[in-house]
């Protein structure tokens, strides 16, 4: 039953990023879509955390600004290519993941959302303020990542907007298929024993504080690389990208879709990304609509709208 | 010297501010566990609606009294509508549902009322209190006198009354306080109506320091859940503390180090104090339940 | 996912197919968030001037169809936008980013699409190095404060604190101001910042004030914030020259801060403020009396500069159409870079390669508040 889930997962994923485009009337299709990857991705490690460890973050924006800015800084300043730049910032908020892990992760419920929310204060505003570096909230340029120039020279000629489409709908399904990878390993058995009971946890002999840890930096590592890409995506960032609001986002979607699942918090992050941009006639009502859903979806279906649904076909529960 | 003592005013005018938010918090959560993060939506509502009303030709008092109610009642149908639905939701459900009421309400007050910032004029005047060569504005002293009352009302409302005692058994173990005779929903709609409407009091109050507008809710609701919790959530002498401590830091810290990293002072300190103290300054000391 | 796609698709084709307007103008401003303030006036009057325009007979015997989106100051969503007025919409000019955030996201797309695009945002990178298909409305903030220093130098001013909000607008200010100081002579001995969203700063102006030297204070910022540092200066009783920046040139300032409070503030603004006092041979006085009238009788607020540059950008575009005769890109495009003597709510507009902003330092007028009313300095 779990390979199906996990290949269905997949299969599925796979199969939509390669037949949306046919439904797209214009090209504006393709830059939602590289959109909704990205969030996705961000998403997936709310996922590992929150619905697999039960770990709260209001902070997680603050480690996509890292691989943002890395993006941003490395190239200029290191001289590093813009690739090499992704795995920096993956790597420096793995690193950071672990040090302010340790001491947060003690703490629970609202005292870990205001500790996390604490540190993701504190990144925003060292990259707005730091403005020698960063340049301020008035935002940097992000060098172009080049892979799009090397394919064409390969003969494979993408416009921008396909481009980041398929490159970020290729990392999304690698995210997806190692967070479900890990889902089914020990590790992620240990995981969600945690989340279940953490005293029954420890009482069994787990080494809790550590498997918190894993999550909170493999979690890190996901938003990392989604900041990354957005921000070579747009050739452009703002501190903006490590906001309060952008960590509300990224749990926001993954509760809303299904924070137990890989597959309902990619579909919470598409409906998120949508739905701003269905509401454009309306743009008066966007906030009113917006948190009218939150409400509603938390109330109805409470373990997100893809496990509830699913729950509700099957008849029973799993 | 009096560059210090200006710093402190500046520190306890701040502070006054969090810790009325802060207040606010904590009847919610000692009636229910939830942290209510659209408690700044209270305080936003407190100073519009009596902008609005003032604006309207209500007199000024009349205008504040008819924003605590309206809030008030705002805050009632908001429990009745969004959080009794979700009882027993895990924490971060309850958190997305508050935030999304927040931005409900943040979406409609911007129909409802404009998009412009607003003021109106403070209670006592404006010409600045003078002490030892560092000034103070009286409504800052309306803000503290506000505060310290609100404090000492729930303080003699949580360990002198019947009602007091009822909303924190309730919030200990619902069933039992249901066995026990409570009026559990009862007690519910009281904490939302007393929250909302201490909320709309603290906007009413500062507002003339402030200023107000649609969106001046989350700033607010963060600090004062920051302050709330470095004092630990739910006691009202922490949140009445937390407040202070954090406006004090960030006024020293902007008058003696940085002012570019005064917000970030706050955080470390939080950040530190928690990770001594995980329950806050003045938190109850909780139990895993399995 | 996909059926969100194809929803989404299918609402797009039912919005589109009724309103086959002749020429589409796309905007995407901030008309709500952070930067509400200034975008919630500039959606306001592009409604307002579209709708004038239709009214009198559009523009080249054509109707004109205004696509406007609010990016609610996020410079992700604005990318969102410009790609979605451009791949989606059509459309053949852009208008909008009401900040410099939103204005470089916006930037990108439109050069690589070459749609002419025309910002309302006020840091000088936006059209220096020039782009081809970029303009500007707005005075640079490095305008603004060559203008303050210009006056500070008259006063024998020497040395400075800076008060700045950590907003985009109030520091890019303050590191443009930093940057200009020298060349008139003036030293920065302070440098103190608040958060927009504060409550109180009296400990930043304390610590100014203990600072040897200092003759006079600026405080670049918009939204409450000027407001609170203007009361707080009173209460302190400070008696240095006090300067505040062209983003809070507008009457709500005044009832914000308090006609005794503000008493004596010096600022850079346009002629918008000071409309009844223009000499009548102004060449803006017609343009602003107009715009001040139509958006006061509409909107019932004051007109602010915010809104002007809206106005402006509107103007420069329509006039730019209406002689290239073409709701071409390509043929608005040049017309825009061939802007001559065009009188604005800003100032006069003189574009040409290389300058796509086309405004001098004689644009912005020095104002100072007397008697809770804008006054010309001379």
């Amino acid at each position: 039953m779990r390979l199906t889930t996990k290949t269905a997962t997949l299969l599925a994923l796979v199969a939509l990023i390669a037949l949306a485009p046919l439904f797209f009337p214009s090209a504006f299709y393709y830059r939602v879509g590289a959109l909704i990857f990205v969030n996705g991705l961000a998403v997936t490690g709310i996922v590992i955390l929150t619905g697999w460890a039960g770990q709260i973050s209001l902070g997680h924006a603050g480690f996509a600004g890292i691989g943002a800015y890395a993006c941003a800084l490395a190239p200029v300043h290191l001289g590093l290519h813009p690739a090499l730049a992704i795995l920096l910032g993956a790597g420096v908020s793995a690193v950071l993941a672990w040090l302010v892990g340790r001491p947060i992760l003690r703490l629970k419920g609202y005292y870990l959302g205001v500790a996390s929310l604490g540190m993701g204060i504190l990144i925003s505003m060292v990259l707005n303020n730091e403005r020698d570096l960063t340049r301020g909230p008035d935002g940097i340029d992000v060098p172009d990542l080049g892979l799009r120039a090397a394919l064409k020279t390969a003969g494979l000629d993408l416009s921008n907007g396909e481009f980041w489409y398929a490159l970020c709908g290729i990392v999304l399904v690698l995210g997806a298929w190692l967070a479900l990878n890990l889902h089914d390993s020990p590790t992620g058995r240990a995981l969600r024993a945690l989340h279940g009971s953490e005293v029954a946890a420890r009482t069994v002999g787990m080494d809790v504080p550590r498997l918190k840890l894993q999550a909170f930096v493999i979690s890190a590592v996901y938003a990392s690389v989604s900041g990354s890409l957005l921000a070579l995506q747009n050739r452009f960032i703002t501190p903006d990208v490590a906001g309060f609001m952008h960590s509300v986002e990224m749990v926001t979607m993954a509760v809303l879709g299904g924070v137990g699942s890989v597959a309902g918090a990619i579909f919470g992050a598409a409906v998120l990304t949508l739905l701003p941009q269905m509401l454009t006639v309306f743009a008066e009502y966007e906030q009113l609509v917006l948190g009218l859903v939150m409400v509603l979806v938390m109330i109805f279906l409470r373990e997100g709208v893809v496990p509830s649904i699913l729950r509700k076909l099957r008849g029973t529960g799993e | 010297m009096s560059e210090l003592l200006q710093f402190l005013f500046s520190g306890v005018t701040v502070g006054a501010v969090y810790a009325l938010v802060a207040l606010g918090f904590t009847i919610i959560y000692n009636a229910s566990d939830v942290v209510n993060f659209a408690q700044g939506e209270f305080v936003m509502l407190g100073g519009m609606i009596t902008v609005f009303a003032h604006a309207a030709g209500a007199p000024l008092p009349l205008a504040a009294l008819l924003a605590c109610l309206g809030t008030a009642a705002l805050g009632v149908a908001m429990n009745k509508l969004a959080i009794e639905p979700a009882r027993g939701a895990p924490v971060v459900s309850l958190v997305i549902i508050t935030i999304g009421a927040s931005i409900f309400i943040r979406g409609a007050a911007q129909l409802v009322f404009d998009k412009q910032i607003h003021s109106f004029p403070a209670f006592s005047g404006d010409d600045p209190i003078r002490i030892l060569q560092a000034t103070i504005l009286p409504q800052s002293l309306w803000v503290i006198a506000g505060a310290v009352a609100v404090f000492t009302g729930l303080w003699l409302f949580f360990t002198r009354t019947l009602l007091g005692r009822a909303v924190l058994a309730t919030s200990n173990n619902r069933l039992a306080a249901q066995l026990v005779g409570i009026n559990t929903p009862f007690v519910m709609t009281l904490s939302f109506a007393l929250s909302a409407g201490i909320g709309a009091l603290a906007g009413v109050l500062v507002t003339p320091i402030t200023m107000t507008s649609y969106d001046v809710g989350l700033a607010l609701a963060l600090k004062g859940f920051a302050a709330a919790m470095l004092g630990g959530m739910g006691n009202p002498k922490g949140a009445l503390v937390g407040g202070l401590v954090l406006g004090l830091l960030e006024g020293l810290t902007a008058g003696y180090i940085s002012s570019q990293y005064k917000d970030a002072a706050a955080f470390l300190v939080i950040l530190g104090v928690l990770f001594f103290l995980p329950q806050g300054l003045f938190g109850r000391k909780s139990t895993d339940r399995v | 996912m996909k059926t969100f796609l194809t929803t989404t698709a299918i609402a797009a084709f039912a919005l589109a197919a009724p309103a086959m307007a002749e020429i589409r103008i796309g905007a995407s401003l901030s008309a709500t968030g952070p930067a509400a303030f200034l975008g919630d006036p500039e959606l306001k009057t592009l409604e307002m001037l579209v709708e004038d325009q239709n009214a009198r007979g559009g523009l080249n015997g054509e109707q004109i169809e205004l696509i406007a989106y609010d990016d609610g100051g996020d410079p992700n969503k604005a990318r969102t936008f410009a790609t979605r007025l451009i791949e989606d919409d059509e459309v053949v000019a852009i208008i909008g980013g009401t900040t410099t955030g939103t204005t470089m996201s916006i930037l990108s797309v439109a050069e690589d699409a070459e749609i002419p695009f025309i910002s309302l945002a006020g840091a000088i990178d936006i059209i220096s190095p020039v782009k081809p298909h970029t303009f500007k409305t707005p005075h640079t903030d490095r305008m603004a404060c060559q203008k303050i220093f210009e006056d500070m130098q008259k006063r024998a001013i020497g040395k400075i604190g800076m008060l700045s909000g950590t907003d985009g607008f109030g520091a890019s200010m303050q590191a443009q101001c930093k940057d200009v100081a020298p060349d008139y002579g003036i030293e920065i001995v302070a440098d103190e910042t608040y958060d927009p969203k504060d409550a109180d700063m009296t400990a930043q102006l304390t610590k100014i004030r203990g600072t040897a030297g200092v003759q006079a204070i600026l405080n670049p910022g918009f939204g409450q914030g000027p407001s609170i540092v203007t009361r707080n200066y009173r209460q302190l009783a400070i008696d240095l020259p006090f300067y505040q920046s062209h983003g809070v040139a507008s009457d709500g300032f005044i009832d914000l801060a308090g006609a005794e409070a503000a008493e004596g503030v010096r600022l850079p603004g346009t002629a918008l403020l000071v409309a009844d006092l223009l000499a009548e041979n102004d060449p803006q006085k017609p343009v602003v009396a107009a715009y001040k009238a139509m958006f006061e009788e509409k909107t019932g607020t004051p007109v602010g500069t915010f809104g002007g540059y809206a106005h402006d950008a509107w103007l420069i575009l329509t006039d730019a159409i209406g002689r290239a005769g073409s709701a071409e890109p390509a043929a608005i495009r040049d017309a825009i870079e061939a802007t001559t003597g065009l009188a604005g709510t800003t100032g006069i507009y003189n574009m040409t390669p290389e300058d796509h902003l086309g405004l001098d330092l004689s644009a912005f007028r020095l104002l100072e508040i007397k008697g809770g009313k804008w006054t010309l300095v001379e």
